[in-house]
């Protein structure tokens, strides 16, 4: 209860002193100064830490394929039954002849050298079938992503300010259902009833085997026709994340006097949530979807295997099957080094858009 | 727009004396600028708010309450936490729905459509007791101050605007704060960030949440300062909620006190703190230096829940007085069990007590 009586109201500051009232003023100025010099320690640090993971996945792209077992000379000498000297010679074209230390030497001269070799079963460049292949998984996931995290981060935002209503249960419930269906279950039930039962799309692939002409209207048709089933599923999955984030980090928000002080000085309700609360609750989804980019390049395994979308999941699949060690080791270290890259962009881009961690990190 | 301080800061230079006494107590009259006739700013008619509480209980916050906040001059609500003081600040703010009663802005009930309600909260402004919680971490000082402006779509001048609000609340030279971030202002300038962004609209009432209690003692009295130059400068009412009687001393026209959801007593305050009539009033003010009530009085009993509202005065269950004998002494200890009290009239000093009204009719009856 009352403590002060006497806590002494100091005389009005007479209107002509030039400062503000006493308290020690801060300079921005100088302060921006200093958090640029931070910003480039910050920027090194974060640069190294990559490097130093990117190294690591170097080495265990090397040595996990040889150890996960598999036979590929068997896989390229086909059903045929191959007499000791074929298989020797196939071995020493694959190199495989070789003992462990000089295969990493050989492996490590590859990569410095961004010669990735060939691929085991069709003599391809490996280079060549990741870049044919990169841009049928860009429009698969970048579609899934781009759905998943907009009606996903919408939903969530009503969700969490909408506390306790029947939306927000409604939309929680069917997140986490989706959440929890496995991707290959989900794919199946969705061809079996969209495909199969209803006829309304495609079952697998991602063009017309008996062609639909040249034009690029038929084409781009197709192929949006077979997108629709993998693309949702994909984005059925990761949606949940999306609406479960963005609904905590507004419900964290949601208690800030701001948001009050804002809805006093006479903002609507909604716009007091579009331009207060959702920016700043924007901040962790924001890394989820940065983290989500790597997942664009990696693709999405078991969509695209399910679906037979010709992308780096089912190139990986296929691979992995002979197992084709060249293009496993290439397509370990772009689905690694794209998922630590686009880490480090979602550390440096939180950095821009949170003024708080911009100076104190 | 601009203010000169000079006149008001000669004529009256230091409200505080130098034992803490408002000089008002010595003046007599309390309200300085009440000379026009006094239709209230703001009032609140029988203002009740009703929550719903776990268990399917209901919170009676506020319970009949009258307010009247007369032009240009401070207001203080006090009472501990749990009153119902928040709330009735909320209200008045249109922040929360009456569940009965009403409140009038300028003599006109205060609608709750869209449109009313936005052009009422240009004239009424809230200032929170945490300025780090007040202001979005990510708006700078001048967004922060400017969004009033741009609420209500006021396009021209605005940067002069957002530079004579941070000048009048003590932000000074205005131009250097405008790019700086919450985080990177010491409390008391955020706290004055906050009563900038409520300046800008050159409001005719401020209502304040605890506006010091969570800043430093040596920024307080600059922050308490800084209200009461708006009062005298620019005639703005404000409505102060605090649980610190002693800041009420300091800075208030009139104080009214809540307990559990009604105003148990309210009048100028040199008549409530140097002859506080209600046993709840005298308990808080016995316990502040200098009390003229004798020796500090603790409260028994658990804090008030406002789920559940004893019967008679609802202060009975903790009341010295009752507990004391002294109200069994006046004939009104059953009245103080079962006879619930009236709720105070509108616009007048008064105390909601049994043993208070006995005594009082003892007096007049004494020729």
């Amino acid at each position: 209860m009352g403590i002060q009586p006497t806590a002494q109201v100091p005389a009005l500051p007479d209107g002509g002193a030039g400062t503000s009232g006493g308290d020690d003023v801060h300079l921005p100025r100088q302060q921006r100064a200093g958090s640029r010099r931070d910003f480039w320690r910050f920027l090194g640090v974060k640069f190294s830490g990559a490097m130093i993971s990117l190294v690591l996945v170097l080495f265990t792209a090397f040595f996990i394929f040889r150890v996960i077992g598999g036979d590929p000379v068997k896989a390229i000498g086909g059903d045929s039954a191959m007499t000791p000297e074929q298989r020797a010679e196939i071995e020493e074209r694959l190199g495989l002849n070789e003992p462990m230390s000089v295969q990493f030497w050989e492996y490590i001269r590859s990569v410095l050298t961004l010669d990735w070799g060939t691929s085991y079963v069709n003599n391809q460049q490996v280079t060549d079938l990741l870049l044919g292949r990169l841009p049928n998984t860009l429009l698969l996931t970048g579609t899934a992503l781009v759905l998943a995290a907009t009606v996903g981060i919408w939903v969530g935002a009503r969700a969490g300010w909408q506390q306790g209503s029947r939306f927000e249960k409604s939309q929680v419930g069917i997140s986490l259902a989706l959440w929890s269906a496995p991707t290959f279950w989900l794919g199946m039930i969705v061809i079996i009833v969209f495909s199969v039962q209803l006829d309304l799309f495609p079952v697998n692939g991602m063009r017309s085997t008996r062609g639909v002409g040249d034009g690029f209207w038929p084409q781009f048709l197709d192929v949006a026709h077979h997108l629709v089933l993998p693309a949702l599923t994909m984005a059925a999955v990761i949606y949940a994340q999306y609406v479960l984030i963005m609904r905590s980090s507004i419900l964290e928000e949601r208690g800030n006097d701001y948001l009050t002080v804002a809805k006093a000085k006479g903002l609507r309700d909604d716009v007091v949530r579009r331009r207060h609360a959702v920016p700043n609750a924007l901040l962790p989804t924001v890394t989820l979807i940065a983290l989500q980019f790597g997942a664009i390049f990696n693709g999405a395994l078991l969509t695209e295997t399910i679906f037979s979308w010709p992308g780096l999941g089912l190139l990986f699949y296929e691979a992995i099957r002979v197992p084709d060690i060249p293009l496993l080791q290439l397509l370990f270290i772009f689905f690694a080094g794209t998922t630590i890259i686009a880490n480090m962009l979602a550390d440096i881009l939180y950095r821009f858009l949170d003024p708080r961690v911009r100076s104190s990190a | 727009m601009t203010t000169d301080q000079t006149g008001p800061d000669q004529t009256e230079p230091d409200r505080t004396g130098p034992d803490g006494l408002p000089e008002a107590a010595q003046d007599g009259a309390a309200v300085p600028m009440a000379a026009a006739p006094a239709e209230p700013a703001l009032a609140a008619l029988e203002l009740t708010v009703r929550f719903n509480a776990p268990g399917g209980r209901t919170a009676r916050a506020v319970d009949g309450v009258n307010l009247d906040l007369r032009p240009g001059e401070i207001l203080a609500l006090a009472g501990e936490s749990g009153c119902g003081k928040t709330t009735v600040a909320r209200t008045l703010l249109g922040l929360e729905r009456p569940t009965a009663g009403g409140i009038t802005f300028q003599g006109r009930p205060l609608q709750y459509g869209t449109k009313a309600l936005k052009a009422y909260r240009r004239d009424a402004q809230l200032v929170l007791q945490d300025p780090t919680g007040a202001l979005n971490p990510r708006h700078t000082v001048y967004d922060a101050v400017a969004e009033g402006l741009r609420i209500h779509g006021i396009h021209d001048n605005e940067r002069d605007r957002v530079a004579d609000a941070l000048s009048r609340a003590g932000l000074r030279p205005a131009e250097k704060f405008f790019l700086a971030y919450p985080h990177e202002l010491s409390g008391g300038q955020r706290q004055r960030v906050v009563i900038a962004g409520a300046l800008v609209l050159d409001p005719k009432i401020i209502i304040a949440d605890e506006p010091v209690a969570s800043l430093d003692a040596s920024v307080r009295g600059e922050i308490l300062a800084l209200l009461m130059r708006l009062r005298d400068d620019l005639g703005l009412s404000a409505v102060v909620v605090t649980h610190d009687l002693g800041l009420a001393w300091n800075i208030a026209d009139r104080i009214a006190v809540m307990y559990l959801g009604r105003i148990v007593e309210i009048g100028s305050v040199d008549e409530i703190l140097t002859a506080p009539q209600h046993p709840y009033t005298r308990a808080l003010v016995s316990v502040l230096p200098d009390s003229p009530v004798g020796e500090p009085q603790v409260l028994a009993g658990e804090p008030p829940d406002a789920t559940d509202v004893p019967g008679g005065c609802r202060f009975h269950p903790r009341c010295p007085a009752l507990a004391g004998g002294e109200a069994e002494a006046a004939g009104v200890a059953d009245d103080c069990r079962r006879t619930e009290l009236p709720v105070l009239p509108l616009g007048q000093a008064g105390t909601s007590c049994h043993l208070v009204a006995a005594r009082a009719q003892a007096v007049a009856a004494t020729p």
